[in-house]
């Protein structure tokens, strides 16, 4: 399906097409990655809503991103019961791993750190998500066991662009 | 002999299949209210059981029900509250994930005797899993005419669709959820009219929590006399407790509802850590007063934890042990609730605001005297004069830990640094 039909679809599920925004607005930024207003303006028009109800949802919720972000978002839950399993070292380890703050992208684009409130998965604190998976009672070695194999795919992933991508003189 | 039923799915290799769910029994209440019920009859038996909403606020469920208009023009709809958002709690996402036609045959029965053709289950976003296996569990029941045109062959048109929250803990308030159903901020409605009579697009609605809804069916098959023999009269039930922290063996248990809440932590959940005692426990969610070691004799009940100037919330129970500074507790739980306040009413914007402000600078060795005064009076300001509950949450919360814990508040200031650094 294409973008608009996902969002007509989701639309078909509501009286009131303003009500699909907020699955419009997921559709659309997992087709770009992130949602720049030129995508903000083209959900509004593709639901026929004001634009500035889609700028109001894009920048009130916190899993909307109107910047772009790394292939892997490293979501570290550091509420209370993440914290008191030990969340703020796993914070300081990423941090020096990684050569950037919370809230910052490596330069090489692969990954965003963030420090999340309550995943909802505090039985296997401290817990990270990544995309759509939760990672659960991590501790360095594992922290470090998971940014290898996400490095890992990263490069797969490069490969299969590379031999995909069209090659000059064809 | 207390039998789990919540969660006796949860376990099983294939809990999310639709084949699981018959095989235990499943789509029998459905039948059963279709075949032999009217609807006014299931909120009968709901009211029956005095069965009580566990998203937090404990209000009875057949009662809110019943405040639904009989004659009305206007569509009636069914939400779901599965925005999960309260830190420490979990038990709606194992639901979800493992035992999602639980749901969907709660929802059905609840939308038949609501009178609505339509439910919406907010789930928050991050809960991806859970999401897709609902979404599988709809399309099965569909296919087997659980759900659709004519449910079970009866003139019952029931569908359910999924919305997908973007991260807002506001979302978790009833007014602000319907306001992020209609595709806007999150922002919470000025109350009355309440969701029963002008709810979602200005139509009666009722909104429940995941766990008091999944009860539902329960009740249907073995009564509410069974449901009201769990735990105490005016407060029963199966329940579900979402134990995390610093213990042993964290995870959800399914038990009565009044269990002590020392045989929660001790028995069921293993105790401290090797070495370490229990200095005090949150009982549901950072919203919840702590209760400092000695109270631990406390029934987990909405009126024993309410008497104890504390409260079950969504029995999001968090140890805490004599390693940990409770200033950094209470300046965690107080920059959560200024993160995820709405904007929308100035006690809970600004006062959040400013008691942060002044918790960092106590719990850094930076506080002044004065400081603990100043963050008496925010929660005073804050409390009772906000629009929600969010401000108040967080009002009691803060409240406690400087009412129980306010020797460690005054070593911050006096010894100008963290006394467990």
């Amino acid at each position: 399906m294409t973008m608009r039909e996902e969002i007509e679809a989701a639309a078909a599920r509501y009286p009131d097409r303003r009500s699909a925004l907020m699955p419009a607005l997921l559709i659309a930024q997992r087709e770009h990655g992130h949602l720049p207003g030129p995508v903000l303006e083209e959900v509004a028009d593709i639901l026929g809503v004001e634009r500035i109800w889609v700028y109001e949802l894009a920048t009130f919720y916190t899993l909307f991103h109107t910047e772009p972000i790394g292939m892997f978002h490293l979501q570290l839950c550091d509420n209370v019961s993440c914290m008191l399993c030990g969340s703020e070292d796993l914070l300081t380890h990423l941090e020096a791993r990684l050569g950037i703050k919370k809230g910052e992208t490596t330069p090489d684009g692969l990954f965003t750190l963030s420090t999340v409130e309550c995943l909802g998965a505090c039985e296997m604190a401290p817990v990270m998500q990544v995309g759509d998976d939760y990672h659960g009672n991590l501790d360095v070695v594992r922290l470090d066991a998971l940014l290898d194999s996400l490095r890992a795919a990263a490069g797969r992933f490069a490969r299969v662009e590379h031999a995909s991508a069209p090659q000059p003189g064809e | 002999m207390f039998e789990p039923v919540l969660l006796k799915n949860v376990d099983l290799p294939d809990g999310h299949l639709l084949s699981s769910y018959e095989a235990g029994g499943g789509y029998q209440a459905l039948r059963k209210v279709l075949g032999e019920c009217t609807p006014d009859e299931v909120v009968e038996l709901v009211k029956q059981s005095n069965l009580r909403g566990r998203g937090g606020a404990g209000f009875p469920t057949g009662m809110k029900w019943s405040f639904v208009p009989k004659r009305t023009d206007r569509p009636k709809y069914l939400c779901c509250n599965a925005d999960e958002g309260e830190p420490g709690t979990f038990k709606d996402r194992i639901i979800m994930e493992r035992d999602p036609h639980q749901l969907i045959e709660a929802l059905a029965v609840s939308g038949y005797a609501i009178g609505a053709e339509v439910a919406y289950v907010y789930v928050r976003g991050e809960y991806v899993t859970a999401i897709r296996r609902l979404e599988q569990a709809i399309a099965e029941a569909h296919e087997k005419g659980y759900l659709g045109t004519g449910v079970l062959g009866s003139d019952f048109n029931f569908a359910v669709h999924i919305h997908c929250g973007a991260g807002a803990y506001i979302c978790g308030e009833e007014t602000a959820m319907l306001e992020s159903l209609e595709g806007k901020r999150a922002q919470p409605r000025l109350k009355p009219p309440f969701p029963a009579v002008a709810g979602l697009y200005a139509s009666p609605t009722v909104i429940n929590n995941v766990e008091t809804l999944a009860c539902v069916p329960h009740i249907v098959m073995r009564g509410p006399a069974w449901f009201r023999g769990i735990g105490p009269d005016k407060s029963p039930g199966p329940k579900l407790y979402c134990v995390s922290g610093q213990v042993r063996k964290p995870g959800l248990y399914e038990l009565p509802m009044g269990i002590p809440l020392r045989e929660l932590v001790e028995d069921h959940a293993g105790g401290p850590l090797p070495g370490r005692k229990v200095k005090a426990v949150i009982p549901g969610g950072v919203s919840a007063p702590v209760i400092p070691e000695p109270g631990l004799e406390i029934g987990m009940d909405f009126d024993s934890l309410a008497a104890a100037g504390s409260m079950l919330g969504s029995a999001g129970v968090i140890v805490i042990d004599d390693s940990t500074c409770m200033v950094k507790v209470a300046t965690r739980i107080i920059e959560f609730f200024h993160h995820e306040s709405c904007g929308k009413c100035t006690p809970c914007r600004e006062g959040l605001n400013w008691a942060v402000k002044v918790l960092r600078r106590v719990e850094a060795g930076e506080g002044a005297p004065g400081d603990l005064e100043q963050l008496d009076m925010l929660c005073k300001g804050i409390f009772g004069n906000t629009f929600c509950a969010l401000g108040d949450g967080a009002a009691m919360g803060l409240r406690a830990a400087l009412k129980h814990f306010r020797d460690e508040f005054v070593a911050h200031i006096e010894e100008r640094r963290c006394p467990f650094h």
